[in-house]
């Protein structure tokens, strides 16, 4: 299946909460969806037989800019059995970012979503066990922010070199 | 001590059996009070011999037959060492160490001199006294193995008459070492290690004993020389060939021998991937070096038992003639069956702790029990060795053989699988 | 004052009663394959769970790339995988040369002669990471032996990559729009004949050695033993885990991104691609670690067959760099996936336009495939969280990144 038709049928079967489809910008086409929304969407995707997207290649953050108000969160799915991949990508607002997990849908993003957190502070509710991952555990703030300052010291030790 | 004398005085004597005395352990007392009276007393001056102190000296001479047992031992572990690393070498297309003397033969006293050096480093946490003494343990119980071996005719310290018996319980005071050493350590992974060791070497003495006990049953004696006496009729009247029931055993006892010291596949204990060194984790500098000694002592020390027990000790393979007999006889074939393990070594994995056991458990020991009773059996319808049992005996063996070579590798896949727990 | 405390800083829990004991295996520990730390909490031999942690070999590398232009980040990629650097140099370049090739007005392409090349040297890097994989395996399980042989025939491949990068571990050769030039090798000369020989001379030397290997080591029952049956991961699993590459085959997935999304110039050449079966005769089932291993051993073979194709027809003549004024892929964003030896690296980039690109997340196949190792090392031994480790290969530097 196409991306065009995927988004169809999300639109069908969702309504309001699939909120665009990104085509102008070059490169692969995403679909926009609530933050609210994304569990029950992707746990379609998975288990419609039509769609069957069984693996969850890659799960990001990302924070495109500093003047943004918002993160995105970027959800690359692939469905071995069809061969068709979609992006899906929810924006959170960056005073309170959090949205639903998937990892019990797709066990890939356990970890991911625990990258994301770690990276750039998005909350992922329902996540089993949300902690920092590549970090130290009492490290300060979130690096991949673009308005992120690197703390002068971290226990003791002088931060930037 | 008129045995001394009457050696010194035999058409037979040479320098090199007469290295070591045939001694007594009650005898030694008196032996070494002889050799004052007669070979130092005479040769000292008439008013210093008057007064010399006779029993003083006594105690003299033996601390210094004991210095050169304790020294020269230690060599062998020296060359041992030296040999692994060649071989190992061998084995995966390198040189091994070539730089420190020619060939590099000095390169395990260079590092024997390095570990010297080396920093004592004892663990603030653990305990002081048990972490200092393990090593000593170790070392003492696998050196004190030696002195029931008998090299040849006359090179043996001591000919017990519970000589194989002796050795059984010295060589399990060894697990005492290592228990202390793991627990001393206050590290998780030593404990592991020790816990691992204890197990392993409780388990697998049970095999080796009952193994042993083939042997005892057919000769009728515990005394290690009178093993070897019983095997002097050339090859097929060494103890492996005697029955089949002790072709088994060989194989029983060697492996489970292998696993006694710890060696691949059976190196659980000290696991280098899974548990770091196990427990000798937290040893450095000579005391780590004591393990070390230790361990190819015993190795040594395994393989000589096994050559006594099964492959004529120093008798050689054609009566009367001294092919591969003799104390040279000895070395190699010890050598030998060292020479196995390496190559075993430097070719296996390891095995996982619950097939070690299995392995143990449910293999050598039901086996070990058949053996004793065919062994009791084949004593009782062949109550002297002779031409017609031994060559039964080697007919059985031979196709027993070509049958284990049919069916095996079918019999490991067969296993049930590990269960998760 | 102690309550305010314990309310603070995170305590751990000890039962010092308790039959569990935890153990922290790592940071520094001879086989979890660089930086890993596992906690490991023992009922005596029996792991009750092992929980990784990792990140110690973390280096920011998003965060410096976001700073970098396209052709700086290439180096960095080096250092993620830096056993098979070659694949992680081509996926990152794939990836913005995918982005890039959407924007008409520029008419970019890889010239032949450069495919051939990637394609050459990534097949040939397959086969040295592999080699590796398999020499620690194997000291993994407790054979010293392998390792060596393992490291010796590496090390032809090493000096090979030498002599076309002037590298031995991290080669920044290929780039964005073809392959590095550092080294010059005229189409037709006798450098290119020579180079493409010493491969085939390595090439004879090491096919056979392949099934010596697994002689010596895949098919030695206690090696089977430790292997068979140990910390099965079915497909659903593997596929939910997001494992790829040889642990998703060894689940008996038949899946090759080389094959199936062929990127490059792979359509062109002929190879299997090993998936995992039942094996009775060792005892092996699909989805073990020995079928995880085995998917490399046979995988090894599959690279000298494609390389073998390449030698055949020769290398063709042309540039080896695509000509670019400068590397400046238009505004969107792109995921691409190739197959690296330890499974599909994609790489997420969002380009503003600018040369540095916006976001860049390298999604490494061993940061998911590590997931996993919670959950397949549940109830089973010490020993079998090392043979777990070695068999979904991870390297560490990739993981952390």
């Amino acid at each position: 299946m196409k991306p065009e038709e995927i988004y169809e049928v999300l639109t069908k079967q969702f309504g309001e909460a699939v909120l665009g489809f990104d085509t102008e910008l070059a490169g692969d086409p995403s679909i926009r969806i609530a933050p609210s929304a994304i569990t029950d969407v992707c746990q379609y995707l998975a288990e419609t037989d039509t769609l069957a997207f069984d693996s969850l290649m890659c799960l990001s953050g990302a924070d495109l800019s500093a003047k943004d108000e918002e993160f995105a969160v970027v959800y690359h799915i692939y469905a071995m059995q069809h061969r068709h991949s979609i992006v899906l990508k929810a924006m959170v607002p960056k005073t309170n970012p959090h949205l639903p997990s998937v990892s019990h849908i797709w066990k890939t993003a356990d970890w991911h979503e625990r990258e994301a957190y770690d990276l750039y502070g998005i909350l992922f509710e329902g996540h089993q066990d949300l902690r920092r991952i590549l970090l130290p555990d009492d490290w300060d703030g979130y690096p991949l922010r673009k308005d992120y300052k690197e703390p002068e010291f971290y226990r003791g030790m002088r931060v930037p070199y | 001590m008129s045995d001394f004398r009457a050696m010194l005085a035999s058409p037979h004597f040479n320098v090199s059996e007469s290295f070591f005395p045939n001694i007594n352990l009650q005898d030694g007392l008196n032996w070494a009070e002889e050799f004052i009276q007669n070979v130092v007393l005479p040769r000292l001056p008439e008013a210093v011999a008057s007064h010399f102190p006779v029993e003083l000296g006594t105690v003299l001479v033996m601390f210094a037959c004991a210095g050169i047992f304790v020294g020269v031992f230690p060599l062998l572990p020296l060359v041992l060492v030296l040999a692994e690393r060649k071989v190992s070498a061998r084995f995966q297309n390198r040189t091994g160490p070539m730089r420190v003397g020619p060939w590099g033969v000095l390169q395990t006293l260079a590092d024997g001199v390095k570990l010297l050096f080396k920093e004592d480093y004892i663990p603030p946490q653990g305990d002081r006294f048990l972490f200092l003494l393990a090593p000593y343990v170790i070392f003492a119980c696998s050196f004190a193995v030696f002195a029931a071996i008998p090299f040849s005719q006359s090179i043996l310290v001591s000919d017990f008459n519970i000589g194989i018996f002796y050795i059984m319980a010295i060589s399990s005071v060894i697990v005492m070492g290592v228990i202390m050493a793991g627990w001393s350590s206050n590290s998780k992974w030593s404990l592991l290690g020790s816990l691992r060791s204890a197990a392993q070497i409780v388990s697998y003495e049970i095999p080796l004993g009952l193994s042993i006990l083939t042997i005892v049953m057919l000769v009728e004696s515990l005394s290690m020389s009178e093993i070897v006496a019983s095997q002097s009729n050339g090859i097929f009247s060494w103890l492996i060939f005697r029955t089949p029931f002790t072709f088994i055993a060989f194989f029983i006892f060697f492996i489970s021998s292998i696993a006694e010291v710890n060696r691949t596949p059976f190196d659980l204990p000290e696991a280098e991937s899974e548990i770091v060194a196990g427990f000798h984790t937290e040893y450095s500098g000579m005391r780590f070096a004591l393990f070390f000694i230790a361990e190819y002592a015993n190795m040594f020390a395994v393989s000589a038992i096994a050559v006594t027990l099964f492959l004529g000790g120093w008798e050689g393979v054609l009566p009367g003639y001294d092919i591969l007999g003799g104390f040279p006889g000895f070395v190699i074939k010890s050598l030998g069956l060292v020479f196995l393990m390496m190559w075993l070594r430097w070719t296996l994995p390891r095995l996982r702790v619950d097939q070690l056991m299995n392995l143990c458990w449910k293999y050598f020991i039901p086996i070990a029990f058949f053996n004793i009773l065919g062994t009791g059996i084949w004593g009782l319808i062949f109550p002297e060795d002779t031409l017609i049992s031994t060559s039964i005996s080697c007919a059985i063996i031979y196709i027993g053989l070509i049958a284990a070579y049919k069916v095996a590798g079918r019999t490991l896949a067969q296993r049930p699988a590990p269960q998760p727990s | 004052m102690e309550t305010t405390q314990q309310t603070e800083s995170k305590i751990i829990e000890l039962k010092p009663f308790a039959d569990e004991m935890v153990v922290n295996m790592g940071p520094q520990h001879p086989s979890t394959h660089g930086v890993l730390r596992l906690e490991l909490k023992l009922d005596g031999e029996v792991v009750r769970e092992a929980i990784p942690h990792i990140g110690y070999l973390h280096r920011c590398f998003e965060k410096h790339s976001e700073n970098l232009s396209y052709p700086q980040i290439i180096p960095f990629t080096d250092r993620m995988d830096y056993v098979a650097a070659m694949n992680q140099n081509w996926g990152f370049c794939l990836a913005v040369e995918k982005l890039m090739e959407t924007d008409e007005s520029r008419n970019f392409e890889v010239p032949e002669r450069a495919e051939y090349l990637r394609v050459l040297i990534c097949e040939l890097n397959r086969i040295a990471s592999h080699l590796l994989s398999f020499g620690t395996y194997g000291m993994d399980i407790g054979a010293f032996t392998p390792f060596l042989y393992a490291f010796r025939d590496r090390e032809r491949l090493l000096l090979l990559f030498e002599k076309v990068c002037g590298a031995r571990l991290t080669y920044n050769y290929i780039r964005i729009g073809g392959v590095s030039e550092i080294i010059p090798m005229e189409p037709g000369s006798i450098a290119e004949q020579n180079f493409l020989d010493e491969i085939e001379a390595f090439l004879d030397y090491f096919e056979p050695l392949i099934d010596e290997y697994n002689d010596l080591l895949t098919k030695n029952s206690i090696f089977a033993e430790r292997t068979t049956r140990v910390a099965v991961m079915s497909a659903e699993m593997a596929l939910s885990y997001g494992a790829t590459g040889p642990n998703l085959r060894g689940s008996g997935v038949d899946w090759d991104l080389r094959r199936d999304e062929p990127y490059s110039i792979y359509d062109r050449f002929d190879f299997d691609v090993p998936v995992a079966v039942d094996v009775p005769e060792l005892g092996s089932v699909v989805g073990d670690c020995w079928s995880r291993y085995k998917i490399r051993m046979d995988e090894m073979k599959e690279s000298v067959r494609i390389v073998r194709q390449i030698l055949a027809e020769g290398l063709p003549s042309g540039p080896v760099m695509a000509d670019l004024k400068a590397v400046r892929p238009p505004q969107g964003e792109i995921y691409f996936r190739s197959e690296a030896p330890r499974g599909e690296l994609g790489f997420y980039i969002v380009s503003d336009g600018t040369p540095k690109p916006v976001r860049l997340k390298g999604r490494s196949p061993c940061f998911s495939a590590l997931s996993a190792l919670q959950e397949l090392s549940r109830g089973l031994m010490v020993a079998d969280i090392i043979a777990i480790i070695g068999s979904i290969d991870i390297v560490m530097g990739e993981v952390d990144r």
